[in-house]
């Protein structure tokens, strides 16, 4: 049996103003667990688009599970669970009824899968006659999911399933999502947060339409050769501005209540706090760091 | 099937669990055909009436101060000759003219019957048929009264005529009319609104990434409306009877067959409609363009078709509700058979096929 679940070879697509994915190219294996990671606009929605056969891709070719895109586009749809970046769950109808209508929709009942979605369903089951517009986003997202198993999918596609949903619940849902990496079912799973891309078997970075890189989290973390220190201050964002005006800096960006820095060659520690100094910074502080995969990424849209 | 009547089920919960789409479903139609009903064809008030009196004498003039002082007409003045008469109504105040014959007194007391000739103005058809049936009854009502008094058995006898329109075409027209409208509005926009919702909230997304074809999608988002709006139609033929005593001349079946097919061409022009726009409000405004207006104003409904210029006359031809008024006037007033709209129903099934068709292919089976 050929491991491949999706290859993407060379796919270009462009929308009557701008250009959405540039030459596209990468492979998934069968039954991984595989993240597009970039920010908004960088073309994840249109690539899964066009994987899930919702989009004609303008050049290039792709397969899922050996059907093409283009041409075997009823095969693909019969194995593939999609769950749009809106839930596409019907507001006014229960969580059961949404459930049972895409069960019917896919040819099959509630009760023959109920195996595989019983792990996410039952989070929400005892709220099953109420309606889906009545849930919360963290919720809704568990009723999308099980409405996109619910036919027991080979491919599961699916667009920032964690966008406007809270903490707790994002954290959940990638419990969930490792969980059916069991189930011989290959996910593929954008989003805009990097702390999630560490959890995922293989990513691809991708940012103006561009794939930056496609690896493991732990290569590409592997593959950072920059020294990275982290920087902090009293004042923030004047230590930004100032840093992005210092002669010898490479990248600096803002990471939470703190700095990112990598600088172009190694200047020494002392050098720097002088020049931090002069310009009246208080309360320095700056120690080396190892990279995370944001750090990575920053690192390949500079070079890009 | 099982999918089909998965989707069906579907429908009808959000249909049913919409209060808005309810409203429109079943209270506009019965509002629009009552408040139809009774603007047009209300009671009668401040109607300039003409009197040409031959005969001059008492039950003459009797017989103008009863109708006069109905509370219903306005007294206009005597008319000299005949030949006032058409200048009168030229000028358009005087709906209605009432003519004794010369003697008339003299023939109802020694003959024990004499005529009253009533003319009306029916260029406002029913406003004509409300003055005439009116005039009647208090002349009847009059006679009544003096065969009490007198114990004879005289007639006094109503000749009517209708000027200007004499086969009456613009009575009941409203029923046909906006029984056309009605299901136009129901069947064509609930449908273009309910695909298009499903495009504006993503649903259709899904729906599109799963093994229904086209065609289920589409009939399963019709056949609750084919339902519903023949429980429409059959509510309209039943006010029309029951409340403002609207005949079916011709056969009831015949009749329901004919809405049905009208329905089906209405929910195929929204089918059609939804496959070119993207948004609810789109649909709303499409379907009040190319649906509402044109159902109003060229099908005959309110303005007579063939007093139209011509170019207006041939677009008349595209509107469906045209046909389908000719079709339901014949049946329901004239009593005539599929024999005599047999024309009109084969335009209204090729309009069905021609729009199925080309809403299946144009259909996006993608997003784009």
């Amino acid at each position: 049996m050929d491991p491949l679940s999706v290859n993407i070879r060379n796919i270009s697509k462009t929308y009557r103003d701008a250009e959405a994915l540039q030459d596209v190219s990468f492979r998934i294996k069968r039954g991984e667990l595989f993240g597009l990671i970039g920010p908004d606009g960088a073309g994840k929605t249109s690539l899964f688009r066009i994987l899930a056969t919702l989009l004609l891709p303008d050049k290039g070719t792709a397969t899922v599970e050996d059907y093409d895109v283009v041409r075997d586009y009823k095969e693909i749809r019969k194995i593939t669970g999609y769950m749009a970046g809106r839930f596409s769950l019907y507001q006014d109808l229960t969580v059961e009824e949404n459930l049972k209508f895409y069960a019917t929709v896919f040819g099959t009942t509630m009760e023959e899968n109920y195996d595989l979605i019983k792990d996410i369903y039952s989070h929400i089951e005892p709220y099953k006659k109420r309606r889906a517009g009545k849930l919360s986003g963290g919720m809704k997202q568990k009723l999308a999911l099980s409405c996109a198993m619910i036919h027991k999918p080979r491919i599961l596609i699916m667009d920032e399933p964690t966008t406007g949903v809270d903490a707790v619940s994002r954290k959940e849902f990638w419990e969930m999502l490792i969980r059916l990496k069991g189930h011989d079912i290959t996910i593929l799973v954008s989003t805009p947060y990097m702390d999630e891309a560490e959890l995922c078997d293989q990513v691809a970075l991708v940012q103006s339409g561009r794939i930056l890189s496609v690896d493991t989290p732990q290569n590409i973390i592997g593959a950072y050769r920059r020294r990275l220190m982290d920087l902090s201050a009293s004042d923030l964002y004047r230590l930004k501005e100032d840093m992005e005006a210092y002669e010898h800096t490479h990248s600096v960006y803002l990471f939470g209540q703190k700095l990112h820095l990598t600088l172009k060659k190694d200047v020494a520690e002392e050098a720097l706090t002088e020049y931090l100094e002069e310009r009246g910074h208080r309360d320095l502080n700056m120690k080396s760091i190892s990279p995370n995969i944001e750090d990575c990424f920053m690192e390949l849209m500079v070079k890009a | 099937m099982k999918r089909f009547t998965g989707f069906v089920i579907k429908e009808f919960n959000h249909i049913l669990r919409d209060f808005r789409t309810l409203l429109i479903l079943f209270a506009m139609p019965a509002i629009q055909i009552l408040v139809f009903g009774f603007v047009v064809t209300n009671e009668l008030k401040d109607i300039r009436i003409a009197v040409l009196d031959q005969s001059g004498d008492r039950y003459t003039r009797d017989i103008t101060n009863k109708i006069m002082s109905s509370g219903y007409f306005i007294f206009d003045g005597y008319l000299e000759s005949t030949r006032q008469i058409e200048q009168k109504f030229r000028e358009g105040n005087v709906k209605q003219v009432i003519i004794f014959e010369p003697g008339f007194g003299h023939k109802l007391i020694r003959e024990k019957s004499a005529d009253i000739q009533l003319l009306a103005d029916a260029s406002d058809a029913n406003t004509a048929n409300l003055v005439v049936s009116y005039t009647s009854a208090i002349i009847q009502d009059y006679m009544m009264d003096l065969r009490k008094k007198t114990g004879g058995n005289l007639q006094i006898l109503p000749e009517i005529r209708m000027m200007y329109n004499e086969n009456m075409a613009g009575a009941y027209m409203f029923v046909p009319g906006v029984m056309a409208l009605i299901l136009m509005i129901v069947s064509a926009l609930m449908t273009s609104i309910s695909i298009t919702r499903e495009k504006e909230m993503g649903t259709m997304e899904t729906l599109l990434v799963s093994p229904l074809n086209p065609l289920q999608i589409v009939l399963g988002k019709v056949t609750p409306y084919v339902a519903l709006s023949f429980i429409n139609a059959v509510t309209i033929v039943a006010l029309g009877y029951f409340v403002f005593g609207l005949p079916v001349h011709g056969s009831l079946g015949l009749l329901l067959l004919e809405c049905l097919l009208f329905i089906s061409v209405a929910l195929s022009l929204g089918i059609f409609i939804s496959t070119m726009v993207d948004t609810q409000q789109m649909a709303m405004f499409l379907s009040m363009m190319i649906l509402m207006l044109p159902t109003i104003l060229l099908s005959g409904f309110i303005f007579p078709v063939e007093n139209m210029p011509d170019i207006l006359q041939w677009l008349s031809c595209l509107v469906p509700a045209k046909y389908f008024i000719i079709i339901v006037k014949s049946i329901m007033l004239k009593g005539t058979g599929i024999a005599f709209v047999w024309k009109e129903t084969l335009v209204l099934v090729f309009m069905m096929l021609f729009f199925i068709g080309s809403s299946i292919r144009r259909f996006k089976i993608r997003l784009e």
